[in-house]
This record gives C-alpha cells, sequence and structure tokens, in this order.
C-alpha cells in the first residue's frame, strides 16, 4: 500500500519597509552589529513600540492579493509571545494570535499535473529576533540585534500540499507573489523569505499523520531536499513499525538529512496575552480601499488575461508571470508589434530573452534590450528578414551593445536570402547535381527531401529563407 | 519659599525675588538635612540640578518663560532620565543610568523645570509602602515610625517634608493616591493615555499612569499643564486639544453632583477615615454640591481583578531585566539558563518575584482563562459600574484608603493586608478614569486622611476645580508635619 505525503508550510516573509515593525531603527541588511538597534530595539526600560504603518499596509496588500477583502480583520490584536533568549531583547516577541490581520486566502499553483489552490489559514504581522553568534568569542556569545524588531508576515497554509513538488511550487507562487505586490525583496540568502514545513505521512483516506515541523528552510531546493528525506524518514519509520514523535528538526544542507532539535515535551508555553503597549489594529474601510486601489494586476488575474486574450498556454502564461517586469516586458513589447503573435512574443520572452538576462543575471526591469529595440527584432523574424536562428545572435549582439537589430543584421550579413528567383536558381543547380536524391524522393524517400534543403541551405550559407526553399523545392519536385 | 505655591514661586522667580539657582539650592539643603532620616530620595546630584537652574535663570532673564520655569521638581525613580541613574528602586537597575529623558522629564526640561533628584518607591512600583525599595523605605513626615505609603511614597515624604515644591509620581493602583493621602498631599492619576508612559518603566501597561504629587489641587493644575499631551512614541498616549487644567479653577461648585458609592463605606473603613470624609461630604454641600448615593456594585471585585492583571503584564514587563545588555548580571554562573535565574533572583526583591509568579501563573495554558480572561470581563464590569454611576453624578467621592498611615513593618509581612489598602483606588485604574486624593482632616495618631476623587474620563479640570475649591474653603492642605522644621 501507497503513503501520501502531508505538508503545510509557514513562511516567514520580511516586509519591505525602511523602518522596523516597532521602531524608527533601519532595517538595511549587513550593518555592522548593532548599529540599527535604537533604544526600543534593545528594549531599554521604559521604551514603547509604536506599530508601522508601513507594515501593516504590506500585510493588507498581501491580504487582498489572496482573497480580497474578505480576508482582511477590521480589527486584529498584537499580543507577546513570552520566552527567554539572549537574541529576545524584551522577553517577548510581538506577534499575533487569535486575531491576525489576514485569514484565509489561496495560492493557486501550477505543477505537472495542473492546477492546484493551497488554501491559506492566515497571515499575521509580527517582529523578528536578534541574532546569536556564537563562533566569534572564545567561551562567549555575541548578540546581534540589528534584525530584532524586523518586521515579518508569517503566511500560514493549510496542509493542503500532496508532495515536495507542491510544496516548492506553493513556495515559488508566493515567492513571486510577495514580490509582484511589492511587499518583500524576496532575498533567501539574506533570510528576507523562508520556510517552515509542517510534514507527515499518512495511508490515503486515513487521519493527518503525527507531524514534524522543518524549521528555517531558505532556498527551494532545501526545501524540496529536506521535505523528501523527512517524508522518506517517516516512512521508515512507520513501515518498520515504529511511532512519528510530534518534533521540531533542522534540515542539514551539507549532510542532507534533518534531525531532532526540540520534541513536543520540551514546547515552550508561550503565555501568550494581548500586548497592552499596543491598542487593537483597526483597519478602516477608507484605509482599506486606499491599499486596493494602489494594487496592481495580480499574477493570477494575469495568467486567466493571458489565456483568454492571447491564447497562450498555461504554462507559458504562467512561466510570463514569474515576476512582474517579465510580465509588463511582455506586455509592452506585444503591444509595439502588428505581426509577431503573442504566441511568438511569449515564446522569446519566456525562452531566448529569459535565458539571455539570466546569464547575465539582471532582470527584466534593468533595460539591458529595451521593448522597442527588441520588438524590432521580432518584427525582422516576422517579415522574413533573418531566419529564427539568426535573431538569437542579433539578440546576443543587442545585449552587447553592438547596435540596433537593424544595424547587426547588416554588420553581419545575416539577411535571408528572399528573392524567389535567386532562390529558384540555386534549387535548379541543386536538382541538377544530386539525380540521387530526386530519384529517391520521388520513389517516396521523404528523407530525401530533407537532404535536399540541406544543400540548398548549404549552398546560400544558410541564408535562405527556409520557407520558400521548402515551397520552391516541393513545387519543383512535383512538376 | 519651602511652603510656597507654585504660582507663588513662579511669581517670585519672574519677580527676580529670588534666582532658581538660589531656590533650588534651598531645598537642596533642606534635602541634605532631612533625606538622611526620611530617605525620600534614592538620588540627588546637586552639580546637575545646578546647571540645569542656571540655565532657568538665563531664560528667565530673557522674559516670558513658563509658569514652572526655574523650579525644582523631584521625580519618582522611575522616570529614565538621560544621565541620572535610573533605579526603579531595584537593585536590578542599581547601575543603571538612564540613556535618554523619558517624555514626562523632557517636558518638564521643555517647561525650564530643574530635576531636583529622584525618589524613593517600591520596587518596580510594587508595594504601598516604600518598604519593598532596595534602599530601604521612605518614612513619613508626619510620624517617621510610619510608611508615607507607596509606591510613590519618596514623592510623597519629599513633598510634605518640604524638600521639593512638587513631585511626579505614577499610579497603576493607587501609588501616587495612596501616598498622597497617607502624606497629607494632593495627588492625581490622569485619565489613562493623558501622560506619556515613554520612559516610565512599565509596571502593568495598561494601569500604569504618570502623574503629580503636590501640596495643592492649584499646583496640580499647573504640573498637569506640563505633564499631560500627545506623544508618538506612546501607542496609548490619547491625541486631543491641549487644554488648560487651572482653567476652571475658581469656578463655584453650586450644582455639582457628588456621587457616594456606599461600597466604600461598608466594612474595613476605619472610623477616623470615615468621619473625616463624611465632614468633607458636608464641607462639599455648603460649597453648593449636591449628594446623590450610588452604587459602584462590582467594586469588592477590583482587588482581585487587579492582583491578577497586574502581575500578569508585570510579568512579561520584566522579563528584560535578563542581565543581557543592562543592569545587574550575576556574578557568577555556569550557563544561560543558570545566568537567568541567579541574575533574576538576585536583582529582584521578594515582592517583585512573587507578582512574577503569580503573573506567570495565571498567565499560563490551562489557566489564563480562569484567571487573565476573568479578570478581564471583571474590568469591564467595573467600568460599567463607572458608566452607570456617571448619569447620575459628576463626581465619585470617597475615601482614598481605608485606614491612615501604617507602621513600618505593619503589613509587610502579610501581603493581602498590603494589598487591601487598593481597594478604593483600583477601580479607576481599572476603568481607566482619572482619581485623586486630597487632604481632609487628621485621623488616629494625628496622621492625615485622604478624600477620593474619581471623576469621568478627561474630566481632569473638573476634579480640579472642585478640589481647590474645597481647598479654598478649607485649610487641610495647608498644615505641614511638625517637628521637621529646620
Amino acid at each position: 500500500m501507497n503513503w501520501e505525503t502531508v505538508i503545510g508550510l509557514e513562511t516567514h516573509a520580511q516586509l519591505s519597509t525602511k523602518s522596523k515593525m516597532f521602531s524608527g531603527a533601519s532595517t538595511a541588511f549587513g550593518a555592522p552589529p548593532n548599529t540599527q538597534a535604537s533604544a526600543v530595539d534593545i528594549a531599554l526600560p521604559g521604551v514603547l513600540p509604536v506599530a508601522n504603518r508601513g507594515a501593516v499596509e504590506r500585510a493588507i496588500r498581501f491580504g487582498l492579493a489572496v482573497g480580497g477583502e474578505k480576508m482582511i480583520n477590521r480589527r486584529s490584536i498584537f499580543a507577546r509571545k513570552n520566552y527567554f533568549y539572549p537574541d529576545l531583547p524584551k522577553g517577548y516577541q510581538i506577534s499575533q494570535y487569535e486575531l491576525p490581520i489576514v485569514k484565509g486566502g489561496e495560492i493557486r499553483i501550477l505543477t505537472k499535473s495542473g492546477e492546484k489552490a493551497i488554501r491559506l489559514t492566515r497571515a499575521h504581522l509580527e517582529e523578528d529576533a536578534g541574532k546569536s553568534l556564537h563562533e566569534a568569542f572564545q567561551d562567549m556569545s555575541g548578540i546581534d540585534l540589528n534584525r530584532a524588531g524586523v518586521p515579518l508576515l508569517e503566511i500560514v497554509s493549510e496542509p493542503d500540499m500532496r508532495s515536495a513538488e507542491e510544496a516548492v511550487a506553493y513556495a515559488k507562487t508566493l515567492h513571486a507573489l510577495v514580490r509582484w505586490i511589492d511587499i518583500c525583496d524576496g532575498n533567501m540568502q539574506e533570510g528576507s523569505f523562508r520556510c517552515d514545513a509542517n510534514v507527515s505521512v499518512r495511508r490515503p483516506g486515513a487521519p493527518l499523520g503525527t507531524r514534524a515541523e522543518i524549521k528555517n528552510l531558505n532556498s527551494f531546493r532545501f526545501l524540496e531536499r529536506a521535505i523528501e528525506f523527512e517524508v522518506q524518514r517517516q516512512i521508515e519509520i512507520l513501515e518498520s513499525g515504529g511511532k512519528i514523535v510530534q518534533e521540531t528538526r533542522l534540515y542539514d544542507a551539507d549532510k542532507d538529512e534533518t534531525r531532532s532539535m526540540r520534541t513536543k515535551e520540551d514546547a515552550h508555553d508561550y503565555r501568550y496575552f494581548p500586548d497592552p503597549d499596543l491598542p487593537p489594529l483597526e483597519v478602516s474601510e477608507e484605509w482599506l480601499e486606499g491599499v486596493r486601489k494602489a494594487l496592481p494586476e495580480l499574477p493570477q488575474g494575469k495568467r486567466e488575461r493571458y489565456q483568454r486574450e492571447y491564447g497562450l498556454s498555461a504554462y507559458d502564461a504562467n512561466l510570463l508571470t514569474e515576476a512582474r517586469e517579465k510580465a509588463e516586458y511582455f506586455e509592452v513589447t506585444h503591444k509595439l508589434l502588428k505581426g509577431p503573435s503573442p504566441k511568438t512574443v511569449a515564446n522569446w520572452v519566456n525562452g531566448e530573452l529569459s535565458a539571455l538576462l539570466n546569464e547575465r543575471g539582471v532582470g527584466f526591469s534593468q533595460t539591458l534590450i529595451e521593448q522597442k529595440a527588441f520588438a524590432k527584432l521580432l518584427d525582422r523574424i516576422h517579415d522574413g528578414t533573418i531566419s529564427a536562428n539568426a535573431a538569437k545572435e542579433v539578440l546576443h549582439g543587442m545585449a552587447r551593445g553592438e547596435g540596433t537589430a537593424d544595424e547587426i543584421i547588416e554588420k553581419r550579413g545575416l539577411k535571408q536570402i528572399s528573392d524567389a528567383g535567386a532562390i529558384e536558381r540555386i534549387v535548379d543547380q541543386v536538382l541538377a547535381a544530386n539525380a540521387k536524391q530526386v530519384e529517391d524522393y520521388r520513389a517516396g524517400k521523404e528523407k530525401a527531401f530533407n537532404s535536399l534543403v540541406g544543400q540548398v541551405m548549404k549552398a546560400t550559407q544558410g541564408k535562405a529563407n527556409p520557407a520558400q526553399v521548402n515551397e520552391i523545392l516541393k513545387r519543383k519536385l512535383a512538376s | 519659599m519651602l511652603n510656597a505655591s507654585l504660582k507663588r514661586l513662579s511669581a517670585a522667580l519672574a519677580q527676580k525675588k529670588i534666582s532658581s539657582v538660589e531656590l533650588t539650592q534651598l531645598f537642596l539643603n533642606r534635602i541634605e538635612k532631612l533625606n538622611p532620616a526620611l530617605n525620600a530620595f534614592i538620588t540627588v546630584d546637586a552639580a546637575k540640578s545646578l546647571a540645569q537652574a542656571r540655565t532657568a535663570d538665563a531664560r528667565i532673564a530673557k522674559g516670558g518663560a513658563q509658569p514652572l520655569a526655574g523650579i525644582p521638581v523631584a521625580h519618582k525613580d522611575i522616570f529614565v532620565a538621560k544621565g541620572w541613574l535610573t533605579t526603579c528602586g531595584s537593585k536590578m537597575l542599581s547601575n543603571f543610568t538612564g540613556p535618554y529623558d523619558a517624555n514626562v522629564i523632557e517636558r518638564f526640561n521643555d517647561a525650564g523645570a530643574v530635576i531636583l533628584g529622584k525618589t524613593n518607591m517600591d520596587e518596580f512600583a510594587m508595594g504601598s509602602s516604600t518598604e519593598t525599595s532596595f534602599y530601604g523605605p521612605a518614612r513619613n513626615p508626619w510620624d517617621q515610625a510610619y510608611v508615607p505609603g507607596g509606591s510613590s511614597g519618596g514623592s510623597a515624604a519629599a513633598v510634605a517634608a518640604r524638600m521639593a515644591p512638587a513631585a511626579t509620581g505614577t499610579d497603576t493602583g493607587g501609588s501616587i493616591r495612596q501616598p498622597a493621602a497617607l502624606s497629607g498631599l494632593s495627588g492625581l492619576k490622569p485619565t489613562y493615555g493623558l501622560v506619556s508612559r515613554y520612559g516610565m518603566i512599565a509596571f502593568a501597561s495598561s494601569l500604569d499612569q504618570g502623574g503629580p504629587i503636590a501640596k495643592s489641587a492649584e499646583d496640580l493644575a499647573l504640573l498637569l499643564n506640563v505633564m499631560a499631551g500627545f506623544d508618538a512614541r506612546d501607542s496609548t498616549s490619547v491625541e486631543r486639544a491641549r487644554e488648560d487644567y487651572a482653567r476652571d479653577l475658581e469656578k463655584p461648585l453650586a450644582g455639582l453632583r457628588i456621587g457616594v458609592p456606599k461600597e466604600h463605606f461598608g466594612e474595613g473603613l476605619a472610623a477616623d477615615v470615615g468621619k473625616a470624609v463624611e465632614a468633607a461630604l458636608k464641607e462639599f454641600e455648603k460649597l453648593g454640591a449636591k449628594r446623590v448615593p450610588i452604587g459602584l456594585p462590582n467594586s469588592g471585585l477590583s482587588v482581585p481583578a487587579y492582583y491578577v492583571i497586574a502581575p500578569a503584564e508585570a510579568s512579561s514587563n520584566l522579563s528584560r531585566f535578563d542581565g543581557v545588555r543592562y543592569g545587574r548580571r550575576a556574578k557568577d554562573y555556569r550557563d544561560l539558563a543558570d545566568m537567568y535565574r541567579r541574575t533574576r533572583a538576585e536583582g529582584f526583591g521578594p515582592e517583585v518575584r512573587r507578582r512574577i509568579l503569580i503573573g506567570t501563573y495565571v498567565l499560563s495554558h490551562g489557566y489564563y482563562d480562569a484567571y487573565y480572561l476573568k479578570s478581564q470581563k471583571i474590568r469591564r464590569l467595573i467600568a460599567n459600574d463607572f458608566v452607570e454611576a456617571f448619569k447620575l453624578c459628576d463626581l465619585v467621592v470617597g475615601p482614598t484608603t481605608p485606614t491612615v498611615a501604617f507602621k513600618i513593618g505593619a503589613k509587610a509581612a502579610d501581603p493581602v493586608q498590603m494589598y487591601l489598602n487598593d481597594i478604593y483606588t483600583v477601580p479607576a485604574n481599572l476603568a481607566g478614569l482619572p482619581g485623586m486624593s486630597i487632604p481632609c482632616g487628621f485621623g488616629r495618631d494625628k496622621l492625615p486622611v485622604g478624600l477620593h476623587i474619581v471623576g469621568n474620563y478627561f474630566s481632569e479640570a473638573r476634579m480640579l476645580n472642585a478640589a481647590h475649591q474645597y481647598q479654598k474653603a478649607t485649610d487641610w492642605h495647608e498644615r505641614e508635619p511638625a517637628g521637621i522644621q529646620p
């Protein structure tokens, strides 16, 4: 009998505010230790928190993006989560507990088996803790409180994912979304976007199994590997008659395994209670409306529109909407063009151009190749001036700053031979010189045709318009 | 000058009859003489105070200075003040120098007032006698065998002994009003949110409120004018138009409806206190006020609810005192957990430890609903009692405390007896209402009795008006402790 994997993800997205969740200190990454920790962040006696409006607004944007206004609690509560740790200056973390700012919503993912909706339980605002540095000091630990108080949105999914592939698809879609709506820079190396995975296995149809929580997965690959390892580990235990212990586990990327961090028995009693320093967070209808109006068209909306309006496949639409800049690049280019079909534009944006930008490590927002110049190139393919192959060369030339598409075509002599008379003359020569292949073709050997096309192309150094060559060859051979 | 009202001091300074430096020195001399016996101050720094006085004199010389310019004011050691040792009455912070100014300090500084010193208090404001202070108890100037009340007992003792013209305090369950009552002074706890809590070391955030302690209601009005005001750094600070709390002082009291809650005159109220309060009520009637019997039916639940909510918040608020970043850290420890354990066991006194334990308990899984949540419901009921009461009256008046001051040591071993001191004052904190105490006579052993006045939200001007009119008709507030005259 087979096993079913059940996964739920808790994702911490660092909100892209300049200042912290409850203080005015900067959130910029990489500053020398404790240079971005204000009186509030180090929890001096007497200091008080003030909620960052920009962070709240970003949480609202998220709620609107995953389900609309119904997802936003008009009144949510900040609560204290109490525990002692040196990098937690107040001895409690301000979070949201019973009443989070966002309830519900969904993320639609696309995998090999099609589209699927992953339900969200909630998303709540909280502050990050500082960092303990255990290496640099002999017999001591250092505390860096630069991170303390950085605003986070913790996004909690329902246990709706059934494979590591789905979990990764969810994390990637969520990652794209938070960047799309401009609430998180998504930088995973810097910890701006990190996942905890709740993993369990069960027999199909059986109630949920006991789960293990794998903490702090900060790359999609680690997420996938950690889940795969964990699922295997649990199946092995269950199949050998053992029991899964509810626990928190850590993924060790070097060893590619998860290991126990703490079990439920030594779980803290966090003594949550409403933070008396912060009144309930009220979101007015006007505020909500203002945020809604400023929200860009969402990836899900674009995906559906691309399929509906442009006849693109779900796969193409999904790729185009990986990032807002890419989708916008596609749309601008498409609007500049009359000839080439949306499908052609999508293929070039998703294919050669994406590969090129990736190679160079730049995004679509940077103007390595402007949409206008790119459109010109696509036009030249469409009007038959150059072949698709030659266009790739031109594109790379453009990226190197060698000039416009036309200039590069000219300089490199990439123009196709589209002069029917010229091609006909060459075809005649090829036919005369390859009587054997002509014979074969006429005898029904289709392969011989390709060989003849090859000969014509060779004779023109690849510059003959392939469509024309095909057409003329067929005509001549038929006569 | 030692007995003068703030108004008179202000006039004397403006008319150059005395300089701020002279005035400050006068009080510093008085402190030097009396503080060894009374232990009202934890920290005095003459050089710092006099430097501030010189600045004030320069300001006054330019003309147009604010009413409190040049006047020395003592501050409860719960307010963080830049460059001043700020201990909160605790060993834990016995080495902590304030790196910034609390909003209240900032406001007094901006007004040109002089910081006269930091006053003694119950450790982290947990107590009603100053006996829990790491620095030893302050003594009541009316009789040094007695407590001055608490937790703002040092402030009360300082003003009562004329070591300071006025002082600040904080009030979580009665910590301004009770010491004012026990020391024969006027003290005001404003509406929650009126005075910023920024820089006021937190005991119970939803109850704490700073306020003034002085000799008269008129002085309180001037002090509140400086202390009150919106502060963006305190999310519970109330944003509202500035007002002059002295504006209604001279209004006649004709037609004022004074609500007298029967629950505050029952069992537990000492006869001497009851008698003085009754006389004060008669005086108000003479001034034209009307006496209205009212009920505060849930009054009896306030102390139990308070002693759940306040420790709950305190247990969390005091977590930051962990020896990691500032304050005292235990010398020897084995590991991190041991460092926490020893630091907190050594740094906190028994009352603070008791409240942290209670608070931790009531917030624990499985007990939260039965204690914390239930107390919050009671809190709502108590607030509703006042909503009903204020339909019938303008002010609620009764005794501030069940008894006059008790002897040092008398209740130190019995926390419940100590907690019952707050029985009449705690409801105003739970409801967030303004409350004040003014002297209304003397009881057993010639110790002062306090009259408690609770008003509706933001009705401080009206409360001060009633108190001032009463003080114009009586002289209890002008009496000063005998035997401490220099």
